[in-house]
């Protein structure tokens, strides 16, 4: 089939998708949007989590037939769309991230340089600035994904209890950090952003 | 130092952070590569045994189905020591769940239905796969890991131990642990000529391209290993695992570049896990809890095709003086998977045994088990005889009593209710041993006054790229964003793998030779560079050599509090504190996350973790992350991390020692003795499980009215 | 992956058309359970018949004070409704407890109802299931069976229903609606799961080619007071190893009425019907709850490694009916 679905803001389109082939596969592969991550392809780790029409799903579990027509936020689309969130919405539809964009962002080698210096041309959203400034990062595999689903936990909830975070972020398993600090990075992206407001 | 403030010690922030946090950090099957094809492997279906057809004509029959290999038509390779990676090469099936063929075809569907379409046929031969305390073929190794003696013997255990006032005869059995990183093992390997380049999720670029070098008979230079982003290892990537030789193989047969990404239900047959271990402990002690003889025996397994011998039994080597011990260990050879490395291979079953045991001689004595363990402190280290170069344990233990507030515990078993729960705590000391291991680095100055350092670390999650390039501009004396540190590629100085916590000490020092030298002779050059840079290179090959004789060791306690439900038989851990000695703490960040990350995976060893050896079909049941459950955001309580400041000279420049591993070590045995506090059930096999601890609860309960 | 076909439908005949056309079509909901299961290689179905799109994914007051849900309600969405959390508590309760919050962001009722178990020997193709090719064995029962089935087991298959919805809905006696070529059908979901016997393969009565349109769950006033207890290894996601739904109305120390069933310890989810009749009029005293639920486990058959089950659920009703009573007369 032709599939023709958005991805982070724009619309794409692939051809010769079989519709049976999974969202992640489609994302990975075909469009060249490797952020979202395959750790177990049954559901079980939440590391292949996007928004699909807003709402945080497994990619790993859908089937490329069924996104036909429906919109996807990917990790690489992340920060573009808390801007847009914040600024209340696209008014243009030229809003979104290209995947000429998402791809360059590709990463140099990382280097010492610290700072705002760097590879992208974009401001990062509050969660991934928390993420990285709380150290809620260790090997990364799983990072994509809880991001995906904690920006949603905060669109929903702008201050939610640790309760709410645990939750909310039950479906995610991470293999390193103890999950202590992505807490603190949750709670501190929901602390910002009440400040900001 | 030039800097105003100093670099080592300060918590600077993950340097590839925005790579991993905007999804652009590329890990083994990320990048883009053009007219890639897809690998699926397909597992054996015996526990033991011969192939003896393979029929691939329904799998050959897609298009996109490129080839199909086995050992009939797969590409010869050169032996090794590693028989795990000889893929492909013989009809012989040594357990189940090992490689029989393998699919490639160009998408990953295609690949995954040709791999289910293969037929293999086998000739089954009688299998033995469960472990047990009297198990016939058990044997002594000659030794359990490189350089540690199999069995260690010290004055007179069997005499004093049966004439000793207190005596303690228990056994303690650790199951089958998975690592489970959350990157499956995975590669894209490309051939271009004689040339083979691989991204490859390791912990070791270096030891991976000298070993395909070896399979595929070709030069090392020849051989590109590239592992910039690690979604994790746990011991379970130390070394080259088969997919990288299968991925490799596959791409030289169909001339393409191939992906192959294990399927999670793939990984506990073949890429390794910790055995599990059978551990009896006898201590004959005074009644004030003098230990006078201690016996740690230890019975484990193996493959068919080796692996590593879990070396419980050391760390009643290091840990209490003990002036008449028995150390052993007695392994097996069974038609399983073969077991390898995970997080503190060793130190973490063995401490479980040995730190549930003080626990049980601290009870029957009466003593407080920490009073318990500064008593049995040893001057030197017991089994060697030498000095330790710090040993800060009693002070972890006291600081730890402090922060816990341990004085105000109630030693009464069983004693403190809340409704349905009971409350407990307990207590169990860590160790690790300090490991350095020969690497090489270069130290380059640049014209415009920037700095390049390489070494082929692998940072797979440690945060080695930002202490490296902390302790790089700290050699140097020049600001962190001058200094940019190049680590995950085999191409790089060679170094050593990022596994026994040695890491940061293996790579930083040869880092901080070459930039101690390269900034001497700047200075003598008076700091004026040439035009074409000025490059020093670094090996502490002879540093080792030259370093003095002493027992170098990490320690620390770890306490915990927990609640059970003594209606569902659920334990939940409430608190968990640990309290190190590790040296001077490079970067209390990342350290403190490898804590805490060490602690929570000890969490999930004492309450989830656990395999079950399927004794009909030869393979462990829990084989995906829906039935081998690691913790989960709600398992894991509040955890809290401190450390004892060590100046310790007998280490390595930077004055550091390993901190990956110390963590899990004494988790488990602090929640299975806050479980006993709690309950008066003492759980001697883990995990703890309700259904484990249902039918004692069941029965204290009717024992006594409440 | 077996090759299939993917269709989407608007409108329930012809999804039920669709379907009909292919003796290997499967309907589609949130594909939580299917997927994994065709990924390996258990579920090999010819078409997908996508069916979330269908006008069926609202909860209504019926006329007489109950709940219709519409099949392709997420399971999200069932356990966010006001009605719902009101009214029948421990449905509520029961699918928050489940999986995870991606999964039931996916997951339909529909499916859940519909879904699989979890027995590791079910999901492997290289060994037996009489479930999966009848008459192949059942290796669970010498093997790993620590999560089998306690209660209305055979020989044949000890394996457990994993939903823990189902096991609200049972307890609160909702009916499953569906659609087939036909016409429409009810089934009440005590006789929708069928008996393991010697035929483990067969799971539902739901008729061939019958698509489920929704559950309706009958007024209930006792489901005001619920309450579903999961007990799990992990502390969240992660299958029960036994669970209870309960509903009490206690007057006057009495038992008025009482729902009870239990989950993970059959191939259905378990309505203790015969606790029930013990427990009805008589007092709400721990005595008279343990006695009804020895009375209900008595049928009870253990293997080697699930025979903490049978202590497990007694102590849990015991447990949530003084939970309940408290609750009820507070």
């Amino acid at each position: 089939m032709r599939l023709t679905f958005t991805v982070n803001g724009r619309q794409q389109e692939a051809d010769d998708v079989w519709e049976g082939e999974s969202l992640l596969y489609v994302l990975r592969e075909r469009m060249g949007l490797p952020g979202s991550k395959n750790a177990c392809e049954q559901g079980e780790c939440g590391s292949c989590t996007v928004r699909l029409d807003g709402v945080p799903v497994c990619a790993c579990l859908v089937a490329a037939g069924q996104v036909q027509d429906r919109e996807v936020v990917t990790v690489e689309g992340l920060a573009d769309y808390a801007r847009q969130r914040a600024e209340g919405g696209c008014g243009t539809g030229a809003c979104g991230t290209s995947l000429d964009d998402a791809k360059r962002w590709q990463s140099k080698p990382a280097d010492g340089r610290t700072g705002e210096a760097g590879a992208f041309p974009q401001q990062l959203s509050a969660i991934q600035r928390a993420f990285i400034d709380a150290g809620a990062v260790q090997c990364g595999f799983c990072t994509p994904g809880l991001l995906v689903a904690a920006d949603e936990l905060l669109e929903r909830n702008a201050s939610p209890s640790d309760e709410d975070i645990r939750e909310a972020l039950s479906g995610n398993l991470c293999r390193c950090t103890g999950y202590e600090k992505i807490l603190d990075a949750v709670r501190l992206a929901a602390a910002r952003t009440e400040e900001a407001v | 130092m030039t800097t105003t403030r100093p670099l080592l010690g300060s918590p600077m922030t993950r340097l590839e952070g925005r790579e991993k946090v905007t999804g652009t950090a590329r890990y083994a099957v990320d990048y883009p590569v053009d007219r890639v094809a897809y690998a699926w492997p397909v597992p054996a279906a015996v526990a033991r045994g011969e192939i003896t057809a393979v029929d691939a004509t329904a799998a050959l029959a897609d298009p996109a189905v490129l080839a199909v290999l086995s050992y009939e038509n797969a590409p010869r390779l050169h032996d090794t020591d590693d028989r795990t990676l000889a893929v492909l090469q013989s009809p012989h099936i040594a357990h189940r769940g090992q490689f029989a063929a393998l699919a490639v075809a160009t998408s990953l569907e295609a690949a995954r239905g040709a791999a289910a379409a293969i037929r293999v046929a086998y000739a089954p031969e009688p299998h033995d796969v469960i472990l047990t305390r009297d198990h016939p073929g058990l044997y002594k190794p000659d030794e359990v890991d490189e350089g540690m003696p199999t069995d260690r013997e010290h004055g007179d255990f069997d005499t004093v131990y049966a004439r000793a006032q207190v005596r303690l005869d228990a056994v303690y059995e650790t199951p089958p642990l998975h690592n489970h990183p959350l990157e499956p093992h995975a590669a894209t390997a490309m051939w271009d000529g004689d040339d083979l380049t691989v991204y490859d999720s390791n912990q070791g670029a270096t030891a991976v391209q000298h070993v395909l070098a070896e399979l595929f008979g070709l030069a090392t230079g020849k051989i590109h290993v590239i592992n910039e982003h690690v979604g994790g290892g746990f011991g379970s990537k130390g070394t080259a695992r088969p997919h990288v030789v299968l991925a490799a193989m596959a791409a030289r047969v169909v001339r393409r570049p191939v992906k192959l990404a294990l399927p999670r239900n793939q990984l506990a047959a073949v890429t390794g896990h910790r055995s599990p271990t059978i551990q009896r402990i006898r201590i004959g002690a005074d009644t004030e809890g003098h230990v006078q003889a201690l016996a740690h025996e230890v019975t484990t397994q193996i493959s068919a095709l080796d692996g590593f011998v879990e070396p419980a039994a050391v760390v009643s080597r290091v840990m209490y003086a003990a002036p008449n011990s028995r150390t052993t260990h007695r392994v097996t050879r069974l038609d399983v998977p073969t077991p390898s490395w995970m997080r503190a291979p060793g130190e973490c079953p063995g401490m479980f045994a040995l730190e549930s045991a003080m626990d049980e001689l601290a009870i029957a004595c009466g003593v407080d088990p920490i009073e318990l363990r500064v008593r049995n402190e040893p001057t030197v280290e017991p089994d060697s005889g030498l000095p330790f170069s710090s040993r800060h344990l009693v002070e972890c233990l006291r600081e730890g009593t402090r922060r816990f507030g341990w004085h105000d515990r109630d030693p009464r078993i069983a004693g403190k209710h809340e409704g349905r729960l009971l409350i407990g705590s307990g207590v169990a000391a860590s160790t690790y041993p300090v490991y350095v291991m020969a690497s090489h680095a270069e130290a380059h100055a640049g014209p415009d006054g920037s700095y390049e350092v390489h070494v082929s670390a692998s940072d797979i999650g440690t945060g080695a790229r930002t202490v490296l390039t902390q302790i790089a501009a700290d050699a140097l004396g020049v600001p962190l964003d001058r200094v940019r540190v190049r680590v995950g590629s085999s191409d790089l100085p060679p170094a050593s793998v990022a596994g026994a916590s040695s890491g940061t000490a293996s790579w930083g020092w040869p880092v901080h030779k070459a930039c101690t030298e390269l900034r001497q002779r700047l200075e003598a050059l008076g700091h004026s560079v040439p035009e074409q840079g000025l490059t020093v290179a670094a090996d502490i090959a002879e540093d080792l050599d030259d370093r003095e004789d002493y027992a170098r060791h990490a320690f620390g306690a770890q306490f915990a509090e927990v609640q059970v439900d003594t209606v569902t038989g659920e334990t939940r851990v409430r608190r968990l504190l640990g309290v190190f000695a590790a040296g001077r703490i490079l970067n209390p960040r990342t350290a403190r996350s490898q804590f805490i990350g060490g602690m929570t995976m000890g969490l999930g060893m004492a309450l989830l973790e656990g395999s079950t050896m399927d004794p009909a079909f030869g393979d462990y049941a829990e084989r995906d992350l829906a039935s081998y459950h690691v913790p989960a955001c709600a398992d894991v309580p509040e955890i809290d991390v401190h450390w004892i400041e060590e100046e310790d000279p007998q280490l390595n420049p930077m004055g550091s020692k390993g901190i990956g591993e110390i963590g899990i070590v004494g988790t488990a045995a602090a929640i299975a003795n806050a479980v006993h506090h709690a309950t008066g059930v003492r759980i001697r096999a883990l995990p703890i499980h309700p259904a484990v601890l249902m039918p004692p609860l069941a029965g204290a309960r009717q024992a006594s009215p409440s | 992956m077996r090759e299939f076909g993917y269709q989407r439908v608007f409108d329930v005949p012809g999804a039920v058309a669709l379907l009909g056309t292919d003796p290997e079509a499967r309907f589609l909901g949130g594909g939580t359970n299917l997927v994994d299961l065709m990924k390996a290689g258990v579920e090999r179905p010819a078409l997908l018949v996508d069916v979330t799109e269908l006008p069926l994914g609202r909860i209504e007051a019926t006329a007489d004070g109950g709940l219709r849900i519409g099949a392709t309600v997420t399971n999200s969405d069932l356990a966010a409704d006001p009605q719902v959390r009101r009214h029948y508590p421990a449905l509520a309760q029961a699918v928050l407890a489940g999986a995870s919050g991606q999964l039931r962001n996916m997951a339909t009722i529909g499916g859940n109802l519909l879904q699989r178990t979890r027995c590791g020997y079910f999901a492997d193709l290289t060994k037996p299931c009489n479930k999966r090719v009848p008459g192949s064995g059942c290796p669970a029962i010498e093997g790993e069976h620590h999560n089998h089935a306690i209660l209305g087991a055979s020989e044949h298959c000890v394996a457990v229903h994993p939903s823990d919805m189902g096991v609200a809905l049972t307890a609160f006696d909702a009916v499953v609606s569906y659609e087939t070529a036909d016409g429409p059908g009810e089934l009440p979901l005590a006789e929708f799961y069928l008996p393991v016997g010697d035929t483990p393969h067969l799971e539902t009565a739901l008729p061939s080619g019958a698509l489920i349109t929704g559950i309706t769950l009958p007024p209930n006033p006792v489901a005001a007071v619920s309450r579903y207890r999961k007990v799990r290894e992990r502390a969240s996601y992660a299958f029960a190893i036994g669970s209870i739904a309960a509903a009490l109305d206690v007057r006057d120390g009495l038992v008025r009425e009482v729902r009870l069933a239990f989950g993970a310890v059959a191939s259905r989810p378990w309505r203790a019907r015969e606790a029930e009749r013990l427990l009805t009029g008589g007092p709400a005293s721990a005595e008279a709850f343990a006695a009804a639920a020895d009375a209900e486990l008595a049928a009870a058959e253990t293997l080697p490694h699930n025979a903490y089950k049978v202590t497990l659920m007694r102590n849990l009703v015991v447990a949530v009916l003084t939970e309940l009573t408290e609750e009820a007369t507070r």
